[in-house]
């Protein structure tokens, strides 16, 4: 029997329903490896005592015959989760200490289905980032590292706690929330397959927002089908959620297999930048091939819009979560800074409790909403936005799923673009606009740079066809047969 | 109350708009199932939603939306099938959201009118704006302790309906009349309460002032006016002030003011430059809300009589002056115990008790019709008894001041206290024959040409029934009788 640890989801429920071992020794093994991997900081709580009881319960439900469809399957779930009881603080100061009295909705689902939590995960600062480097609670260390260079590079972000977690083997898989790139970017950073969803797929009741029209749930895994068991969990129609969209949720994983025969993908020419590197420009390639080679018809396409998807997207974004973010005021739960009066609590609490990159956001989204220059910014990025939806509903008339590159690069060390937003801004080029349309996306593992780093292609899907996605994503992964490992496996948590 | 302002310079009109806040009859919040009673504990009526916790999401409520709908149609609004939740964006502590959902650009009740009656008799349109579904914030009590404000969040999160008016009122008298007329109309819907006292309907006044001729001038808001009463007085002081301010050679500037009841003035709040910027954009946590036509035509199918209505049907039915039915039907349980008086009665002689002796009764008291001791079954009996003749008005009204006391039916307090009419001719002419053989000299004077005196006789002759003979048999039966 191979490491507990080294299972997908499927492999685990397999040995879980043969008896190989129990749903409390697999939570040991993640157990184990959590406390192993503490250096990688991708946990920011630890729920392992509460794991073993739900492992314990899994067991129970085992022997039974009451398995779930993720029955004893230990998770890491994003802190921007709330969970009932637990550390929910969107890795921000200013919700110190806060444990929220209620599940979310998407957790919930989880639970329901027999899933085991092992903690919190780290993330970038109420979702604001692309490399995690925004978390109060510290960077995470990406489990991969450049050949022959020891510096650590970031996961990606913002889910990239879940991401790494999920790569180092300390998670069997996670949630994430993706809002323009957020689960899709740390996943190829990390080496790992990661999905989102129609916009209004899964709930967002008891998701700490970030920017309402965008954040969507989805799971980072380590492989498509995982993607699909999982993602049929967490999916469903919530009446608590005005913007869940009540259509059934199919069997993902019966849509699998089966080939890519007669299947039209897309390739839009304006997803080619011009200082691209070539290692994505070749892998892009490769992709494109597979899918001929596998019988698919390739269409060129065009998305004419997609240039202005990203300043369309921090336009968007950080005017709604210059709002959502205003009910941190320091009055009613996390940190409170009192100050002489009521402004200067505001004032202090907030100054205190919100890291640079948050800040900055709330100032951007104040400022295109303020009188005077809301009709230049926030209505002219809602008509784009329109704009960039109508390109892609044209060219989902003449193919069925598009193929570009998931990042303009892999992953870089930390520190590296810190100092310029706007190449940190670039991260989530090729993520923003299915993000922005609301559409279906899955990043693959397929393939490596010239450091040896895991870099992903993205396939983007109509509304609410989960399973073509995740159809055309588990063909490329067979295609592509990643089997690189990140060092943290390879050579151990001491190299 | 006149609307002109007699000033130094010149005269001076004053241009009202109103918007008023009426709470949405609901048993459950705009956005949430929390409960909206008044009165209860601090704090214990508050969902997770309303306090704005993190990840809370919120959800329409139908009813809410069907009450907006069924006042947009009583106010012969136009109804839009589609509208727009915005959010509002300011920081407050009784705000757990630092945003409020209003509708801003596209609200679900766009532009109507409503006919008001004014004392003169006349009647007056008045343009509505439009009436938006908003929810209303938390309450800051600042008296518990003095260095900390307390939050109190049961109001957090209830539907308010807000109608705007247009700038078409100019006396303190049509903007009290239209209060009463809305607050006629949501109480006859039943979409709110009406009750100004608990806060349930609350005003914002837009007044200005211009000399006649001019346009508009600029206008200052005086904010959370609740009673009808003091809309008045603040118009009246505030124009009074606006005038001032300009004879003597300065600029209104546009303001927010709140009216002081106890000293009746209004004050400064904020000025224009530290009016806040709401930065409204609309909520991404709600669709945009959307219904079809023939739910619209359901709703109005399902409404009940209006205040209009009623009014227009007192009028042809019991032939009242328009401001009087008016008057009347501006309150449901005055025009219901009218009409239960009125049924099959004269409608004016209904209409003369019900609003002289029961309201003025009551008035005394300090009860309301609903608390009235009498019934309007037993209102209806004392008019019969004056029909019939059993009573003469005088006698009627002093068995009505027992009935008022005790609550007993008239007959049996006509019979108790032997208040009967007399009619009988033969008794009256007993009295009348017995007061001229007492007072032979004043027969000697009518007869010479005195007519005055037949009043003299009339009152003693009633002196001498107690009141009880009928004065129109007496005053017949004298005339004869002193002819001689």
């Amino acid at each position: 029997m191979s490491n507990l640890t080294d299972l997908t989801i499927a492999r685990a429920q397999a040995g879980l329903a043969q008896g190989d071992f129990s749903a409390r020794e697999l939570t040991d093994a993640y157990a184990t490896a959590v406390e192993a991997g503490r250096e990688l900081n991708s946990f920011v709580a630890e729920t392992l005592d509460a794991a073993r009881d739900q492992a314990d319960a899994s067991d129970r439900r085992l022997k039974d015959g009451e398995a779930g469809l993720l029955e004893g399957v230990p998770l890491a779930i994003k802190d921007l989760f709330c969970t009932k009881g637990v550390h929910s603080a969107a890795c921000s100061h200013i919700l110190n200490g806060f444990k929220p009295p209620y599940e979310s909705s998407v957790t919930a689902n989880l639970w329901q289905a027999g899933a085991v939590m092992l903690g919190k995960a780290n993330m970038d600062e109420f979702a604001m980032g692309s490399s995690n480097m925004t978390s109060y609670y510290g960077a995470v260390v990406n489990p991969w590292r450049r050949e022959g260079d020891s510096r650590p590079l970031v996961p990606g972000g913002s889910s990239g706690g879940s991401a790494a977690a999920v790569a180092a083997h300390m998670a069997v898989a996670a949630t994430g929330t993706d809002t323009g790139g957020s689960i899709r970017q740390p996943a190829a950073f990390c080496g790992v397959v990661g999905m989102k969803p129609t916009y209004g797929r899964c709930s967002r009741w008891g998701i700490i927002a970030f920017a309402s029209s965008l954040d969507q749930a989805g799971p980072i895994t380590r492989t498509v089908e995982d993607s699909a068991i999982m993602l049929r969990a967490m999916s469903g129609y919530d009446a608590k959620d005005s913007t869940s969209v009540n259509t059934p949720v199919p069997n993902y994983a019966a849509a699998l297999g089966g080939g890519v025969k007669g299947l039209r993908v897309g390739v839009p020419a304006e997803y080619r930048l011009d200082n691209m590197p070539a290692e994505i420009e070749v892998l892009w390639q490769k992709g494109i091939d597979w899918f001929r080679d596998g019988g698919a018809e390739i269409v060129d396409i065009s998305l004419p819009h997609t240039k202005y998807a990203l300043p369309t997207y921090y336009i968007v974004a950080p005017a709604e979560a210059s709002s959502n973010l205003a009910r941190y005021d320091g009055i009613r739960f996390g940190l409170r800074e009192p100050g002489a009066d009521l402004r200067e609590t505001y004032c202090k609490s907030r100054a205190e409790g919100f890291g640079a990159e948050v800040r900055q956001r709330i100032l951007i989204g104040t400022y295109v909403l303020s009188a005077g220059y809301y009709d230049a910014y926030y209505l002219k990025a809602q008509r784009v936005r329109a704009r960039i939806a109508e390109d892609f509903s044209k060219a989902y008339e003449k193919v069925d799923v598009i193929l570009t590159p998931t990042a303009p690069s892999a992953a870089f060390a930390a520190g590296e673009k810190m100092d310029d937003p706007i190449a940190m801004y670039l991260n989530d080029v090729f993520t923003v606009p299915a993000s922005l349309a609301g559409l279906p996306a899955i990043s693959v593992p397929a393939g490596l740079d010239d450091g040896g780093l895991p870099l992903g292609l993205q396939l983007i899907g109509k509304p609410f066809d989960e399973e073509t996605v995740l159809r055309a994503g588990g063909f490329m992964e067979d295609a592509a047969n990643f089997m690189a490992q990140p060092q943290w496996l390879t050579e151990g948590a001491a190299s | 109350m006149s609307g002109i302002i007699h000033g130094e310079t010149g005269d001076f009109e004053m241009v009202i708009g109103l918007e008023v806040h009426a709470q949405v009859a609901s048993r459950a919040k705009l956005f949430s199932g929390a409960p909206t009673e008044f009165g209860a504990e601090p704090n214990t009526q508050v969902s997770l939603v309303d306090a704005g916790m993190p990840g809370m999401l919120p959800v329409i409520n139908k009813v809410c939306v069907e009450q907006a709908v069924r006042t947009g149609l009583a106010l012969n609004s136009k109804i839009n099938l589609r509208s727009i939740f915005d959010r509002k964006n300011y920081f407050y502590p009784d705000l757990p959201c630092g945003y409020q959902i209003s509708q801003y650009l596209n609200p679900v009740v766009g532009e109507g009118e409503i006919e008001i009656d004014l004392a003169d008799g006349s009647s007056r349109t008045i343009g509505i704006e439009r009436l938006h579904l908003e929810i209303d914030a938390g309450k800051s009590v600042h008296d518990i302790r003095p260095d900390a404000t307390h939050v109190d969040l049961n109001r957090s999160g209830i539907a308010l309906m807000e109608i705007v008016s247009k700038p078409d009122m100019f006396t303190p008298e049509e903007a009290g009349a239209y209060v009463r007329k809305i607050r006629a109309i949501v109480r006859y819907v039943g979409s709110c309460d009406g009750n100004m006292d608990q806060g349930s309907l609350r005003c914002d006044v837009n007044v200005s002032v211009r000399r006649a001729g001019e346009p508009l001038g600029t206008r200052c808001e005086i904010k959370n006016v609740n009673s009808v009463r003091f809309v008045m007085r603040a118009i009246e002081y505030e124009a009074a002030r606006q005038v001032e301010v300009i004879e003597d050679g300065g600029t209104i500037d546009q303001e927010t003011r709140l009216f002081d009841s106890a000293r009746g003035e209004t004050r400064s709040m904020r000025s224009k430059e530290e009016a806040h910027d709401y930065r409204y954009f609309p909520d991404p946590d709600l669709l945009p809300l959307e219904f079809e036509q023939s739910w619209v035509d359901e709703l109005a199918a399902s409404l009940p009589e209006l205040p209009d209505a009623r009014k227009a049907r007192f009028m042809a039915d019991f032939g009242l002056k328009p401001y009087d039915a008016g008057v009347l039907v501006g309150d449901q349980d005055f025009a219901g115990f009218f009409e239960a008086v009125a049924d099959g009665r004269d409608g004016k002689l209904a209409a003369n008790w019900v609003t002289g002796e029961l309201f003025g009764a009551l008035n005394k008291v300090g009860k309301s019709i609903t608390e009235s001791p009498v019934t309007a079954a037993q209102v209806g009996t004392l008019i019969d008894r004056v029909s019939d003749g059993t009573l003469s008005v005088r006698l009627a009204k002093e068995v009505f001041e027992f009935m008022f006391e005790s609550g007993r039916d008239a007959d049996d307090l006509i019979e108790e206290k032997g208040l009967k009419q007399v009619t009988d001719s033969g008794a009256i002419e007993a009295v009348i024959d017995q007061v001229m053989t007492d007072n032979p000299e004043k027969v000697e004077e009518y007869r010479a040409g005195r007519d005055k005196l037949m009043g003299w006789f009339v009152g003693q002759v009633m002196k001498a029934s107690q009141g009880k003979a009928n004065p129109a048999a007496v005053n017949k039966a004298l005339s004869e009788k002193l002819k001689g």
